[in-house]
């Protein structure tokens, strides 16, 4: 008879087998940017404009474009989320509707990239005439992490406890001031993890702005939202596939950036999550 | 005076028939005691006197309830809910300062300035017997005070919106002895200036306290009388077996 | 007056809670605007089954087959390296990781979630693709293979929280019902527990695999772009992604081949809606 033991200890090794097989390559992938990208940051390949076709130079002007896309961004995509979550926590019912937001937002989350790329360039870039643009691609990016926020903000909101609304409103206060003064202020860590984690995601995505912001080559600073930009992982993109003979050292640190800063605005949504876990009051 | 006047009440969640054919008059400043079993449509009454079960979305009634001859469907929700004030089974501090606790309903109920607050909270701590055991930690978080201490606090800020009607719902069930007694002294004093209707599943509580008691049982109001006459000579032998603790 | 402002911020929630469909829909319209018009000149057939795609040969040829076999390729190919692994390493992480462990393998597998793909990409390309290339001896590491593997990666994160999700939310009562019955661990988690959240499993990889067929610029950097029906793992081949992110740059606003991206933006969008729409109502049956 087979030893049931035996086959546990088998079937554990497996699993373990395959955790090892996700965590080791994350680490090495980490670990390789580090090491390879680390030595080619220094202020001026920060704060320089590329060079010699990006051949030489640094990579300011694509720092700033992500900067700006990303605020732009979230302009637009907080406030309609966070009205949307509270919708879906404070006042949907139970009915199609309802279930009708939340399947759309689970397809606004399902939308592939690129695709929102060819919405943001018919509607915003051809149709509404901003051109390729930094508005074009601020908007295409914050209907992109518009599901993130809406998700996020309503879990907080809804972990809010019943009980607290219930007290405010016994007092007389009126539904809105219950969400306002009670709701809200206990939802806020929760908000703006999802926030941050929409910050991060907009900053990294590149198919979304290939068409309706990104330059490919603009050594200066836009002036203006009309303007188009340079922006971090485009340019990643560029000098690894379409400009030859760039420096490995130039490819790395851009990698390194871009990783840096995505990977630091999901580390500070980590710890505001910890932090308010150990904080809750209730 | 008659402050309450409910007419053939019933109330529906979804299929169930949470209470049923409920008729009965509240009056002003009497401490009026409900007990029954659980699930036997008390704190569902109580509910329906500031319309807080309408925040179920399957809650349905039917019948009238009127405050002072106005049925409260009538009544702007805010105001009646400031006009009948409600205090909870667990004391519910909400997260903020013992202060802002105090003070959070009289802020919604428009701009006052800090003066006219500060001797409102001060007023109301007094009112529920706490301004002595907290007036130095008045911006400490209301999370800090005692179960007792929450639960008083519960009643000040309540009181503090100037309430007529204060309804309790089990006040006590949290509570130790001591922390109980002093909650019950201050609702007896507070009679005098307000109607109270304290749901209860201590029987005794509501010998102590209630000048009237109404019994529950299965939705339906069985018998509703002075309590001394309830507790000695009941009318029906359901009330007199759950007073007996024969069931519930 | 405060009553009115109230009333307006109120409506204002309303709408804003109706966004989320007005947007899906807005994007589907407009998709549909542009694509549609493709249809005029090309039939649907020819489009969806031809099997050649030139866009600027004259007369150009919109044929997607090649597109939509290669996308499948990279697809399955992902799916096998990445569900196996997922759920192996969401079983370990909701069952057998200790609690220290399962927080930071939790953060890790955050964390790799929070990789921009460009950056995947950047990374196969040199790393994977010379690998792949020196171990098969081929002209060039651009495969599909190298796409898969990749692909993988960015399914992963997705199978393994949502996967560990529902094996988190099985009752305890079973768990301990089996065990109690002396079954061993390993026993409980194949006969109880995977049965029992089979189906936000089945969600977990649906919706892993409707992250891999949407990606768009890792597998742009590394499958080889080959619009040909690809005939092995080991061939480039070019994706429905990789293809409207590398030729709308280049194709004219209005001209056959710009329609015919916005068809294909309609073939990806219809993919995706039907995957979510489909792993929507496991993860609902599962809650029910």
């Amino acid at each position: 008879m087979k030893n049931p033991y035996r086959t546990q200890n088998i079937a554990f090794f497996f699993l373990f087998l395959a955790t090892l097989l996700i965590v080791i390559p994350v680490g090495l992938i980490v670990a390789i940017i580090i090491q390879k990208g680390l030595p080619a940051i220094n202020w001026q390949f920060l704060s320089d404009i590329p060079r010699q076709g990006m051949r030489a130079g640094g990579i300011f002007p694509a720092i700033v474009g992500t900067i700006y896309l990303v605020t732009g961004a979230i302009i637009f995509a907080l406030p309609i989320g966070l009205l949307s979550a509270i919708y879906l926590s404070e006042y949907s019912k139970d009915n199609l509707l309802t279930r009708l937001i939340k399947l759309a937002i689970v397809n606004l989350a399902g939308v592939p990239s690129v695709v929102y790329g060819l919405f943001g360039l018919v509607l915003f870039v051809v149709f509404l005439k901003f051109g390729a643009s930094i508005l074009s691609g601020s908007l295409t990016l914050g209907i992109m992490i518009l599901p993130v926020i809406i998700t996020t903000s309503r879990e907080a909101l809804e972990s809010v406890p019943q009980s607290f609304r219930e007290v405010s409103l016994s007092l007389g206060a009126s539904k809105w001031q219950t969400i306002r003064h009670i709701v809200i202020p206990n939802a806020i860590p929760g908000i703006l993890t999802g926030t941050i984690l929409g910050l991060g995601r907009a900053a990294g995505e590149t198919a979304p702005i290939l068409f309706t912001v990104a330059a490919f080559y603009l050594p200066r600073l836009p002036d203006s939202i009309f303007d188009q930009a340079m922006a971090l992982p485009y340019h990643l993109y560029v000098i690894s596939t379409q400009v030859p003979n760039v420096d490995e050292k130039i490819r790395y640190g851009t990698a390194f950036v871009l990783l840096a800063l995505v990977l630091f605005m999901n580390l500070v949504a980590i710890i505001i999550r910890y932090k308010f876990r150990k904080k809750k009051k209730w | 005076m008659v402050k309450f006047d409910i007419k053939d009440l019933n109330i529906w969640f979804g299929p169930v028939h949470a209470l049923k054919q409920v008729s009965m008059e509240i009056q002003a400043n009497e401490i009026l005691s409900v007990i029954g079993p659980s699930n036997s449509g008390k704190t569902t009454f109580l509910r329906m006197l500031n319309r807080l079960n309408d925040l179920n979305q399957n809650f349905r009634m039917s019948g009238v309830v009127k405050l002072e001859r106005k049925d409260i469907k009538n009544i702007d929700t805010e105001l009646l809910r400031k006009r009948v004030g409600m205090v909870f089974a667990l004391p519910l501090p909400l997260p903020l300062s013992v202060f802002d606790n105090v003070a959070y309903g009289v802020r919604m109920h428009g701009r006052k300035t800090k003066k006219i607050l500060q001797d409102r909270v001060e007023e109301s701590l007094k009112e529920a017997y706490l301004w002595e055991e907290v007036k130095d930690r008045l911006n400490e978080s209301a999370f800090k005070l005692s179960g007792g201490q929450q639960q008083r606090l519960c009643i000040a800020r309540t009181l503090a919106v100037e309430p007529e009607v204060i309804l309790f719902d089990e006040p006590c069930s949290g509570l130790d002895p001591i922390s109980t007694a002093k909650v019950e002294d201050a609702m007896v004093k507070l009679k005098q200036k307000y109607t109270i209707v304290l749901v209860t599943n201590n029987v005794k509580q509501a010998a102590r306290v209630g000048d009237r008691t109404a019994f529950f049982l299965g939705g339906e109001l069985i018998e509703l009388d002075k309590t001394d006459k309830i507790f000695t000579a009941p009318q029906d032998k359901r009330t007199d077996g759950y007073i007996r603790g024969k069931f519930g | 007056m405060r009553k009115l402002k109230e009333l307006i911020i109120e409506k204002l929630i309303l709408i804003c809670g109706l966004a989320s469909i007005f947007f899906v829909a807005l994007i589907f319209l407009f998709l549909l605007k542009e694509g549609l018009t493709l249809f005029k000149t090309v039939s649907p057939f020819k489009f969806l089954f031809g099997k050649s795609w030139y866009p600027i040969s004259e007369p150009a040829q919109l044929g997607i087959l090649p597109l939509i076999l290669g996308s499948l390729l990279v697809t399955i190919g992902a799916a096998i390296i990445s569900i196996p692994i997922g759920v192996g390493c969401a079983i370990y992480i909701a069952e057998i990781a200790p609690l220290k462990i399962k927080e930071t393998l939790k953060a890790g597998i955050e964390l790799l979630a929070a990789i921009p793909s460009v950056v995947l990409g950047f990374i196969g390309m040199v790393t994977l693709v010379p690998l792949v290339k020196t171990v098969f001896h081929l002209p060039t590491g651009l495969t599909a293979l190298s796409g898969s593997i990749m692909l993988a990666f960015m399914a992963m994160p997705t199978i393994v929280s949502i996967a560990e999700d529902a094996l988190y939310s099985v009752p305890k009562t079973y768990k301990e019902g089996a065990l109690a019955l002396g079954a061993t661990h390993w026993q409980t988690i194949w006969r109880v527990m995977l049965p029992a959240a089979s189906s936000g499993i089945l969600a977990a990889v649906m919706l892993g695999i409707g992250r891999v067929i949407g990606e768009t610029m890792a597998v742009m950097m590394i499958t080889g772009n080959a619009a040909v029906i690809p005939n092995s793992i080991l061939a480039p081949v070019r994706t429905l992604t990789a293809t409207i992110a590398a030729e709308m740059g280049e194709a004219v606003v209005g001209s056959e081949h710009y329609f015919a991206l916005f068809a294909i933006g309609i073939v990806l969008f219809v993919i995706s809606f039907a995957i979510n729409v489909t792993a929507d109502l496991f993860l609902h049956k599962r809650q029910q």
